[in-house]
């Protein structure tokens, strides 16, 4: 193949659905804000949807400030974007993020306390570690079950999101509730804050998100064990044709993804929340599936997609105050982007793009829930 | 009886038995308030399943006809006024029940079209349904409540005779079960239909064949496109009936996100109870029980050592069992559930020549 030609169409062809994807993903959102702006001043007004892009448009990129707000609503759904991306790559379906993440922001939060009097130069390595560790063996408990006795990955990460907000409950009203509080929460961490490196919103975790995407570019593409993750991904069967351990591979994948969700976590909780809230509501699980599939599993498309689904997050309060557009919209737009992706047959047919022909590089990934038969 | 309470270890669990039995007729109407939506939504997933298709988009599903029930009978009750018919039933909570079965055969249609159409992943299809319920109820929601609507009211219970009622031994289960509304009683209606149908129809040995093994049901003439797409749009009904439920028969209004998890549990007990209707209904008994036992213990925990030994386990403990179980029952511990083997996997048809 002619290298610089063809990677350039190869580059197009990878971008241009997703593009025309949230290019339709917008227009379907103006035209239900315009809908339903009824609801919002008593009459059609077709300058809504306008108003409502552009307060969003300068509540994420506005500003300095706008943009501290965008890394740092970023962050979280990058690192966690990778907690499902790599996973895709290893042809496992991870839902269980939202659950990783409480654990591993319960982990943290929990060590964070515990070194409170210390140095920050001591308290934030370990607080961040003690959060990778949760997520990480939150994210083994799916992937020992899955590697030994079959049990679907996309059930039981379902249901480890239940029992992390049940042991979240627990802990937090229970063991870990702070002294001097009136809800049930912990107390506020202290030493193992993250520094404010940009803006008043913006904290170091950004930096973490940043460093990320290289090591995790580099973990898959130029690691053996990447390789192997990416061949157990796309053929198991020819993994261990090859000589690889499936069943080991499955494990180290999801305690990988745990691991990136919990340092999702650690992030939010030392850099921006400060404590642990006994019902901690995320929709970072759900997000960073969006974040994934938008990327296309693969590192930089992550952290392209993670920090437009963080400006929408960021810009989505101003527009709610300035043309009282409620932010939910954001959840929809996201909805809607992953429908045009998804049905791509659609957005090929509208905008008369010719089908690329597909690798076979993209696992097919909701096979049987049951053991393989 | 004190003696069989005194026996060491065993005393305790028949004791604990006794607590149950003495508390069934007050915490009973609490399990089956917890059943309903989960047995109904499960139900859905029964249809999805059954017939090859994975469906983790019931949450969604129930999340907007939930809201669509509340929405559009509210609505009607502002022009409509009448007088309450038995059980409660208005013809503004008629048409949001059946707005609300509408809005959830719709949500199914796409995710048939995803799934069956376009071959799309169906865990990606579901995922998509469920940010998109909640998102969209939630801004309408918002938008609605800075002029809220009247609410259209809830409906009312089965007038069941006292004298039944006071029955003994079986008085409690009718009061519970069948001096219900209108919902839960389809609900139980839903169940045993099915379950009769699965085995014993042409329908259900045909959509357990396009299951199992699509490629067979074709050479035997069976449609396994359209069966698909029937099943999955028909199962529509019975997450807008778990919708419902919520918000016009188990109360009268609707917050964002109020399904909080239900259609996932409901997952759980299609696969808890083995993919048949019966099964997954047992398992939402179960599911249902234990948010009961966690009232029960809450408000009313027992006396002596046996009340210790509950009141010091936390009560996070007994919610967070049924999804305990399911796990353990996934992972084959304990007697294993296997799926039907063609879920998940999109059909492709052969290409037809000549």
């Amino acid at each position: 193949m002619p290298s610089t030609a063809g990677l350039g169409r190869r580059l197009r062809s990878t971008l241009l659905v997703p593009f025309l994807a949230i290019l339709l993903a917008l227009v379907v959102g103006a035209v239900f804000m315009a809908l339903s702006s009824p609801l919002v001043n008593g009459s059609f007004d077709l300058t809504l949807p306008f108003r409502a892009y552009g307060a969003l448009f300068k509540g994420a990129f506005g500003s300095w400030e706008a943009l501290t707000r965008t890394l740092a609503n970023a962050t979280p759904l990058i690192l966690a974007g990778f907690a499902v991306g790599i996973g895709f790559k290893g042809g496992l379906f991870n839902i269980g993020a939202t659950g990783q993440f409480l654990v591993g922001g319960l982990t943290t939060t929990w060590i964070a306390l515990l070194v409170n009097d210390a140095s920050p130069f001591v308290a934030i390595p370990v607080a961040l570690l003690a959060g990778m560790v949760g997520g990480l063996l939150w994210g083994l408990i799916p992937g020992v079950l899955k590697a030994f006795t079959g049990a679907h990955e996309v059930v039981t990460t379902i249901m480890l999101n239940y029992l992390a907000i049940f042991l979240l409950s627990w802990a937090v009203s229970g063991p870990l509730r702070g002294s001097n509080v009136t809800y049930a929460r912990t107390d506020e961490i202290i030493a193992a804050q993250l520094p404010i490196i940009m803006g008043t919103t913006g904290h170091a975790g950004i930096l973490i998100a940043a460093a990320a995407v290289p090591i995790v570019w580099w973990l898959l593409f130029r690691s053996t064990i990447g390789f192997e993750i990416r061949t157990t991904g796309a053929n198991s069967e020819a993994a261990r044709y090859a000589g690889m351990n499936p069943r080991w591979l499955i494990i180290f994948t999801m305690g990988l993804c745990g691991l990136f969700a919990g340092l999702a976590a650690s992030t939010e909780i030392l850099g921006d929340v400060h404590y642990m809230p006994a019902s901690f509501s995320t929709t970072v699980g759900f997000d960073a599936i969006a974040v994934a599939l938008l990327g296309r599993a693969n590192p930089l498309g992550i952290l392209f997609s993670g920090l437009l689904f963080g400006a929408m997050q960021a810009g989505s309060g101003p527009m709610q105050i300035e043309a009282e557009i409620p932010v939910q919209i954001v959840s929809v737009l996201q909805a809607v982007i992953l429908f045009f992706l998804t049905a791509e047959v659609l957005v090929r047919t509208i905008f008369r793009v010719r089908s690329d022909a597909r690798g076979a590089d993209e696992p097919q990934l909701a096979t049987s829930y049951g053991r393989k038969a | 009886m004190d003696f069989l309470f005194d026996i060491p270890i065993i005393g305790l669990f028949i004791q604990f038995v006794f607590y149950l039995l003495g508390h069934l007729p007050v915490v009973a109407p609490v399990v089956v308030a917890a059943t309903v939506p989960v047995a109904l939504g499960a139900m859905c997933g029964f249809m999805n399943e059954r017939s090859g298709v994975v469906n983790i988009g019931i949450e969604g599903m129930m999340l907007t006809a939930a809201f669509v029930a509340w929405w559009t009978a509210s609505i009607v009750n502002s022009f409509v006024h009448t007088p309450a018919g038995p059980m409660g039933i208005t013809p503004a909570l008629l048409i949001g029940l059946f707005a609300a079965i509408a809005a959830a055969c719709a949500v199914s249609a796409v995710h048939a079209w995803l799934s069956i159409t376009v071959r799309a992943d169906q865990i990606i299809s579901g995922t998509i349904i469920n940010i998109f319920a909640l998102g969209i109820t939630g801004y309408l929601n918002l938008l609605i409540s800075q002029h809220p609507p009247t609410s259209a009211g809830q409906f009312g219970a089965l007038p069941v005779p006292a004298a039944i009622i006071d029955l003994p031994v079986i008085g409690w289960l009718i009061d519970s079960f069948v001096a219900v509304g209108p919902i839960a009683l389809s609900m139980l209606v839903s169940v045993l239909l099915l379950q009769f149908l699965l085995f014993r129809s042409r329908w259900g040995l045909r959509t357990r064949a396009v299951g199992e093994h699509p490629k067979a049901a074709e050479t035997v003439g069976i449609d396994v496109i359209k069966l698909r797409y029937r099943n999955v749009i028909v199962g529509g009904i019975f997450a807008g009936l778990a919708g419902a439920y919520l918000t016009i028969e188990f109360s009268s209004s609707f917050q964002g996100g109020m399904t909080a998890g239900r259609g996932y549990i409901a997952l759980a007990a299609l696969i808890f109870g083995r993919w048949t209707p019966l099964g997954a209904f047992g398992a939402a008994i179960l599911f249902g029980s234990s948010v009961g036992i966690e009232r029960l213990i809450r408000f009313a925990p027992p006396e002596g050592s046996l009340g210790d030994i509950l009141t010091a386990v936390p009560l996070q403990f007994y919610e967070a069992l049924p999804y305990l179980i399911t796990i353990i029952v996934l992972a084959g511990v304990v007697g294993r559930s296997v799926a039907p083997a063609a879920v998940g996997r999109p059909y492709e048809r052969e290409s037809k020549s000549g």
